[in-house]
């Protein structure tokens, strides 16, 4: 059989070209003042001073920390409820609603959050129908709400996904087991369903909050130019200033925000659960 | 009486979550026909945004380079992607865990690093930024959704069958080709499937990467959005129906082969 195995050869070179030293050039973009050439390379942390420093950065980075926590929150509150809702369906029902929601997140997402720019103008559908009501217009295009729904809108498919998949795969004959000992609907949903249904919120964070960090298009459509995140700054860095050391570190400094966090829900998530087993 | 409250919950709550999925997109499609600039008042049928996208030499280009980019990529990606996990499958343990890790770097790490990434590592090579470095970005974050999608099937695979076919005189080539090929087949074919979506709808990755008058649909819509253009809904239409079609056709097939099997058996 170890004909077979030299076929993972090319790929491991490719890998490591193509996947591995991109990863080592922001890594020394990010440590490194501009010079001109290999011999003018100064190593230095200025470039996370000059970010850590800035005001404006600053406020840019808690703004980006901000949007995507609130988007992650609404997408446990409203994803929660729509995966419980689905895996509670028939089998043929079931497969149906997971078509449904997976359908939308095949579609290019840029093409998904421009429809959003003409639902929400000061003329657009929803303002039409507020003012039926007699209410209106709202100003939502270039709003935090506009940017908070198109984010939302994009990455609530990923979180209710992972829920459902750990409600289904959740065994049923716990619940049987809760009721005989004679808890009701509601208790056995905040013991028995909800704690194992955990796992799937945490990789459904992972996989809303990241995204949700470093997004620079959404913002850019449905925030306008003044709206800017942590995505947009990096952007202008490497497109438009082309100051790669600076982008590059800022880059990392998102990075490693990301890590952590992931790391910390991870422990959120492990922790108790060891715990319970202790008892 | 609780119960059916709850039943009637669920179901205006998931009758709610289709619109919201999908009220966008059929607006889209929607405005796609609207005879005027409008992008919020529907003032009468017209196909003159279709007409007008196909007489743009822009965006047919761009449609152009988003498909063959994605073809290219799939097939590229597709091929060496399962060679890959099939070599892994008999390699050393460490080998495989080193590989997997950094496999999922492109996919664990936000588009945009592994957008920036690229951009100087290409720099740093002195290849223009085009058509070569689109496509070599899109190769590399599609094998390892491939690799993703093949390697599990290979795990239930009985690594005895492979052996069987080489001792009763079949070259590698043979046992490749004729024994484990076809058993691992689903997990090609949604590997490739995955390839071609990521790569038709990029648009981080590709952004940062291209160059030179090379766009591809997604780039084309971020930089024309700026200004009311209905074209872009036009585009947006063609984008939606091109992916929906795929879909369609990939997850179709099988199931009419499978009742044609059922028939002649």
């Amino acid at each position: 059989m170890k004909q077979f195995r030299n076929m993972a050869l090319p790929y491991i070179v490719w890998m490591a070209a193509i996947i591995v030293v991109p990863m080592l050039l922001i890594i020394l973009y990010a440590f490194t003042v501009k010079g001109n050439d290999v011999a003018t390379i100064r190593f230095s942390l200025e470039n996370f001073a000059r970010f850590f420093s800035d005001t404006v950065f600053m406020s840019v980075l808690k703004r980006s920390l901000y949007i995507a926590i609130i988007t992650t929150i609404i997408c446990i509150l409203l994803g929660y409820p729509i995966a419980y809702a689905i895996a509670n369906r028939s089998e043929k029902s079931k497969l149906f609603w997971i078509l449904l929601i997976t359908l939308p997140t095949w579609i290019n997402m840029l093409v998904r959050t421009y429809a959003w720019m003409g639902i929400l103008q000061d003329e657009g559908v929803i303002n039409y129908f507020l003012g039926f009501l007699g209410i209106g217009p709202i100003t939502m295009i270039h709003t935090t709400f506009a940017v908070v729904l198109g984010m939302v809108y994009n990455f609530i498919p990923f979180m209710i996904l992972q829920i459902y998949t750990a409600l289904t795969k959740m065994d049923r004959s716990y619940l049987e087991a809760a009721s005989d000992l004679g808890a009701n609907a509601v208790q056995s949903f905040l013991r028995v369903t909800l704690p194992l249904s955990i796992p799937g919120v945490i990789s459904g964070i992972t996989l809303v909050f990241l995204p949700a960090v470093s997004s620079f298009f959404i913002p850019k459509l449905l925030g306008g130019g003044q709206y800017v995140l942590i995505g947009n700054v990096i952007e202008t860095e490497f497109l438009t200033s082309g100051d790669w050391n600076f982008g590059s570190a800022i880059s990392l400094a998102m990075a490693v925000i990301i890590m952590v966090s992931m790391y910390i829900t991870k422990k959120v998530d492990t922790d108790p659960a060891a715990n319970r087993k202790g008892e | 009486m609780e119960k059916k409250k709850i039943r009637l919950f669920s179901k205006l709550l998931l009758g709610l979550t289709a619109i919201f999925f999908y009220a966008p997109i059929l607006y889209i499609i929607l405005f796609s026909f609207n005879s005027s600039r409008s992008l919020t008042k529907f003032e009468g049928f017209s196909l003159r945004w279709y007409e007008k996208m196909f007489s743009d030499s822009t965006m047919m280009e761009a449609v152009a380079y988003t498909v063959i980019i994605a073809v290219l990529a799939t097939i590229i990606s597709t091929i060496v992607g399962t060679l890959t996990a099939i070599g892994l499958s008999k390699s050393r343990k460490l080998m495989r865990g080193i590989v997997e890790q950094v496999n999922n770097l492109p996919i664990m790490n936000p588009e945009i690093v592994t957008g920036i990434g690229l951009l100087m590592f290409f720099s740093a090579l002195g290849v223009k930024k085009g058509f070569l470095t689109l496509l070599l970005a899109h190769v590399m974050f599609c094998i390892p959704y491939v690799i993703l999608s093949v390697t599990p099937k290979l795990r239930s695979l009985d690594p005895n069958l492979a052996d069987a076919a080489l001792d009763l005189g079949a070259t590698p080539m043979q046992a490749l080709w004729k024994v484990i090929v076809p058993q691992i087949r689903p997990g090609i074919i949604s590997g490739a499937l995955i390839a071609f979506t990521m790569s038709f709808d990029d648009f981080v990755i590709s952004y940062f990467v291209t160059g030179n008058g090379v766009n591809n649909i997604s780039i084309l819509v971020y930089t024309m959005s700026k200004r009311v253009n209905p074209s872009i809904n036009a585009l947006s239409t063609l984008v939606i129906i091109i992916i929906t079609v795929t879909l369609f056709i990939v997850n179709i097939i099988p199931i009419l082969k499978e009742k044609k099997g059922r028939k002649t058996t």
